[in-house]
Order: C-alpha cells, then structure tokens, then sequence
C-alpha cells in the first residue's frame, strides 16, 4: 500500500519510468520489427525497400534444404521436449519431495550444470561422449539426445519451483481420504504443478528449437535443423530470405512464449488462491 | 588429439563426481575406459582397410551414397541452382551415377575438426579450407586419408598455381574445390582507384583520415593482422615476434577509425553506405554488388573491389576424404565429377569465386573469367600468400588482435 501512495504523490516519476519502459520496449523489439518489414521487400539488399513482396517466402517454402531442416527441427523438439518434460518433472518431484537419498546432494548440483556451462563445453562433451564413450554415429539421435539433455535440466528448474510453492497439506489430505500414492499423484500434484510442467516444457521446446551450437557438435549425416542451416547462410549471403525466415521463426517462437506466459500467468493466479 | 584427452578427462571427472554416489556409474566409468580404447583400435584398423579400399578404388567406381559434409549452399542445387540459371550439380551427379548425395553442412571449419576428431561422423567428403587441410593432415592426428590419383583422372584440369600449395604440398591430402582473395571493397564515391588501392586506407593515418569512422575489418586476427603485415611488407605467416608487434601497433593506431570488425556483414555495410572502405572477401562482395544490380542499375559502376597493391592474402576451400570415410570411391568419383570442366565451370557460376580447374575457364561466364578481382592478373598472384598453419604461435596472434582492438 505504501508503495502505491508514494507514486501516486509523484506522478513525474510514474511518467518518467513508462517513457523508460516503452525506450527499452522500443530498443528490443524496434529491430525485430525492421527485420519483419524488410522480410517484405522485393529487393535484394537487406537494408534497401522496394516494394511490397512474398517472393523471399515463397523462395523460402520452395528451398527442399531449408523445408527439410525446417521438418527435421520440428521433429528434434517435439520429441527432445516430450522426452526432457518427463524426465525433467520426475527429477523435479525427486529432489522436492523425497528428502533425503544417496547422491541427492550431488544430483542437485550436477542438474544445473547444463544451465551454467557455456554451450560449446557442453556440446564438446556430448560430442565425445557419443562418439568415444558409447560410442554411437552421429544422427539426427545423437542431436534428440543433445537436446534432452540440455532441456531436462530446464524443465527440472521450472517445475521445483512450482513444487516449493506447493501446499503439501493437500496431499496429505488427500491420502487422508485413502488416495494411495500413485492417485494422489495423478488427482492431485500433477494438476497442482501442471502449470509449471507445461512452461518447462514450453521452455524446452523453445530452446530445442533455437539451438545452434550443441546441434552442431553432435549433428549426423543429412540431420540438418534450421537454425545452423540459417547461421551458414549468413556466412555466405545476407538476403531478405533470411529476413524470411527468421520471421517464421520468430513467429513461431513468439507463438510459444504467449502459450508460456499464458501458463504463468494461469499458474501466478493459482498461487495467490492458494496463499 | 589434445583437446580429446582433455575433453575425455572433463567426461571423467563428471562421471566420476556421479558414481561417488552410487556403484552403477563406477561400472559405467571403467566401462567408458575401456571402450575409448577399442574405439581408437578400430579406427586405426578403419584407416588402413579405408587405405586399401581407396586404393582399389577406379576411376567412375561408386560405393555406396556420398555423405557430403560442406559449407552451407556452396554448390548449385535445387531452386538456388535454378535462381542462377546454372546446372544442379548435385541432380546430376545423382542421375549420372545413380547414387544419392545426403548433404550436411557446417558453418565453421573447427566444429567440423571435433567431429571428425571424435570419430563417429561417416562423411566420405569434407571441404576444409586450406589451413584446416594442414591441421587434418597432420600425422600425429592423421584425420585425413590419402587421395587414389588415378582414380580422379581429372586432376589433369588442376591449375598448376594451385599445386604444391604450403598446407599440403604433395598434394596428397586434398584437392582444390573454389578459391578466393580477401582485399578491400571500397565507394568509387569516396574513394579513388586511379593510382591502385593501398592498405594505406586503412593503416595510412593521412590516406585514412577521410574515412575515419568509415572503415570495417574483418573480425580474424589472421586476416586483419596479416593486412597490417602485407602493409609493413611483411610475410602474413610471419613468426617474428618483432614484426608481429609492429603490426599490432600498426592496427592499433587505426582502431580509432575502424568502425566494426565484422565477417559476416561488411559487404552489406558497404553497399548500404555504413561504410566506404571495406576489408573482406571477395566472393561476399561480388554477391552483394551483384544483387543490388538491375537491369537499369550497374553496381560495379559504384563500387569496386582490389587486392592492395601490396599483396594480399589467397584462400582456398579443399575436398578431402576424412578417415570416416564410409564409401571413398563415391568420393572419388564425386572429385573428379567436380573436376570436370563443364561441372567446375557451373560451380563458379553459382559461387563467383576463383575456380582452381584450368579446364574450366572456357564453361564460366566471360565477365566472372575476366574480372581481375575474381580472377587475379600474374603480377597480383605473385603478391598474394596462402595463412600457412603457424603451430603454436597462432596464440600470439590471437592475443595480438585482441590487444589491437582493445
């Protein structure tokens, strides 16, 4: 309450921090906004108008390479994401609600560790881990593999701090009812914690489809995704299909993170009721 | 080989930190040992039965679908091939030997040395650029397999400036796909050509002055030190410390008025007049220049592109057989193919780039052939220098370059 009397007697401030907010809205997303523009333009140049145009999205849809990276990326995230979701949820639950097991300590700070170490180390390491360890050939696998791996901790992250948030007396009242563990699980922790499984995974579909760089290491014959295929691209040419396509994986993207903040606004409202 | 050890160490060490906890890891740890071992056996073995299948290897022999690893849209194919009118190389290679080519690319020649390196990546045919071929071929990690000479036949169309070349002098490790020169793009605006180009543009605190501000360098310290060095009259393969300080201070001087050290955009920044003098490579010019023409509109009218008259620096993009190599003969088959000349003259078609196959000239277009910037007159081949591989004194070069920009 203070808080609000305090603005409201200095409505300067109040002026001063919305221009502040719509400077920094405007420096982030103002160049997303000339890149999507420019994806329209019937010329060759990147920075030159020339007209209004579908052809950089038309050349994009009639480039087999780019369509099959495209198809391959998607297929990657959907099964990186549904494979991470799970486990991430288990190891979730794991550490949040069984106190104390061997290696807990360990487990707990081994999870981060895909979150914190830069992504060449940790595409270096599934690298030689696949193919020296296991050993296994590089595929489009080894790159679902990858993937899980990094997004696993992700979702694991989400989904504990939705569980810190959780009233555990819910679940003991439901045992209390003779739910054994397993329906008090089902009926009632995971639709409590739904709301963070789903933006970890939302996450993770995210990332899987944004990353570059582990893709790269662990990357086999014909398993090209869109990403490194576009990064290779701009080595050789900048051309409006870029423009293109980033639009598409923009929209895409942005689609996913609104899904997200659907969900976290769902699961922000949910926590209030239960306080 | 080093960074292997070190990178199985890490692994190590992790699996290690697990199965403290539990006795399943420890099995797995002893198991990894064991197994790294057998791997590095067997790949030793793969290498001489790869030896012995490439030497069996004829002329026009195929094995099997070719993994291509290259660089992304080097080679006409599907609707690019079509966007430049030119032939689809890889439908044609296709039809001709009823085999299929599975393409992957990679945007960078180090992440293709780690997987390579790790093993279990089959490509049959890689495209390393030259100095990636010395580090390959190197016989402490011996990642690439010799060429069968007779079963490319057309190794006959190989320019001669294009053999014995410092990465691979016998010529044994690999064979030359498309080349170019790095130099300087420059506004005829701003800019006059009358008397020659100079790295003085760029070093020359008078000759740059007006361009103050104006000027991108490509973001290599091999590129952009070893224009400081061609400018001192110094080799860009230099390992003379002295020299090579004199160039960091020379590049350092200039910093002032170098506006971005970018090697993706700086044929975009040029046209787009963000910039009037450019250092970068010339087949990313000739692309831009080219797009921006229409009909009504001549680019190379407005803009140009030279190597300084002080020398400059040659690159060349090389086909090799890497020893993860599934089905060499394709390979083969697939180097010679290139090497024809009406196919190698469709290849600079599409890329605008020098093309190493002598035989070739007669299928480019006239104005790709006769442009000296593409294809360099005599006396300005005798000026350029390949990046030789300077061992470990390439980490002097890389904290060169950072100290120059600062």
């Amino acid at each position: 309450m203070s808080v609000q009397q305090g603005t409201a007697h200095r409505p300067w401030v109040d002026r001063l921090l919305t221009l502040n907010g719509w400077f920094v809205f405007g420096f982030l997303y103002l160049p997303i906004l000339i890149l999507v523009i420019y994806s329209f333009s019937d010329s060759r140049n990147v920075g030159d108008w020339g007209g209004f145009t579908l052809k950089w999205y038309d050349r994009m849809f009639n480039n087999p390479e780019m369509m099959n990276a495209l198809g391959n990326s998607i297929k990657v995230a959907i099964v990186a994401t549904l494979i991470s979701t799970i486990l991430g949820t288990m190891a979730g639950i794991a550490l949040d609600r069984y106190r104390k097991w061997l290696g807990k300590q360990t487990f707990d700070v081994i999870l981060y560790l895909p979150v914190i170490i830069p992504e060449v180390t940790m595409g270096a390491m599934l690298l030689i881990w696949f193919t020296q360890v296991l050993p296994i050939n590089l595929s489009i696998w080894t790159i679902i593999l990858g993937h899980i791996a990094f997004c696993t901790s992700f979702v694991a992250i989400v989904v504990r701090a939705r569980l810190a948030n959780l009233d555990g007396s819910l679940e003991e009242a439901a045992m209390d009812l003779y739910a054994n563990r397993w329906t008090t699980f089902r009926r009632v922790t995971l639709p409590l914690i739904m709301p963070g499984v789903l933006g970890g995974a939302l996450l993770a579909l995210t990332l899987s489809l944004d990353d570059v760089i582990i893709t790269e290491f662990v990357q086999g014959p014909g398993a090209n995704l869109l990403p490194v295929y576009v990064f290779g691209l701009i080595r050789r040419q900048v051309t409006p299909e870029i423009n293109a396509v980033s639009t598409l994986m923009l929209a895409i993207s942005m689609a996913l993170v609104f899904i997200s903040l659907g969900f976290q606004a769902k699961s922000g409202m949910g926590r209030n009721k239960e306080e | 080989m080093k960074r292997i050890l070190i990178l199985i160490a890490v692994v190590a060490m992790l699996a290690a930190a697990c199965s403290s906890d539990s006795d399943d890891e420890t099995t797995t740890t002893a198991g990894s040992g064991t197994d790294e071992t057998t791997t590095t056996v067997a790949m030793d073995d793969g290498g001489s039965d790869l030896d012995a299948a490439i030497a069996a290897c004829a002329p026009g022999e195929t094995d099997g679908d070719l993994n291509f690893y290259n660089w992304t849209e080097y080679i006409p194919y599907g609707s690019a091939a079509e966007d430049y009118e030119v032939t689809d190389l890889v439908a044609k290679f296709e039809e001709e030997y009823g085999v299929k080519i599975i393409q992957t690319f990679y945007e960078d020649n180090e992440t293709m040395l780690a997987q390579i390196e790790a093993g279990g990546a089959p490509y049959d045919l890689i495209v390393p650029s030259d100095y990636m071929v010395s580090t390959m071929a190197d016989p402490e990690v011996a990642l690439l397999a010799a060429i069968n000479k007779a079963a490319i036949p057309n190794l006959a169309n190989v320019d001669p400036l294009f053999t014995g070349m410092p990465f691979d002098p016998s010529g044994d490790f690999s064979v030359p796909y498309q080349a170019g020169t790095s130099g300087l793009g420059f506004a005829y605006e701003y800019v006059d050509d009358t008397d020659g180009i100079s790295w003085g543009l760029v070093f020359d605190p008078e000759m740059s002055e007006p361009y103050a501000g104006m000027i991108t360098m490509l973001n290599d310290e091999r590129e952009t030190l070893g224009a400081a060095l061609k400018y001192l009259g110094y080799s860009v393969n230099t390992t003379d410390q002295a020299q090579l300080d004199e160039a960091t201070a020379l590049l350092s001087d200039a910093n002032d008025r170098i506006a971005a050290y970018d090697s993706a955009a700086f044929d975009d920044l040029l046209i787009a007049g963000e910039s009037v003098v450019a250092h970068g490579w010339n087949g990313g010019f000739f692309g831009s220049f080219d797009e921006i023409s229409t009909d009504d509109y001549d680019a190379y009218e407005d803009y140009g592109y030279a190597v300084p008259m002080e020398g400059g620096i040659i690159w060349v993009d090389m086909m090799a057989v890497p020893i993860t190599a599934e089905h060499p003969c394709t390979a083969h088959t697939f180097i010679n193919f290139i090497l024809d000349a009406e196919n190698g003259g469709e290849l600079t078609n599409y890329t605008y780039y020098m093309s190493p196959n002598l035989a070739a000239h007669e299928y480019i277009y006239p104005e790709i052939l006769e442009d000296p910037a593409i294809f360099p007159d005599e006396e300005t081949m005798g000026n350029l220098e390949f990046i030789a591989d300077v061992g470990d004194f390439s980490l002097n070069y890389a904290d060169a370059f950072a100290q120059a920009k600062g």
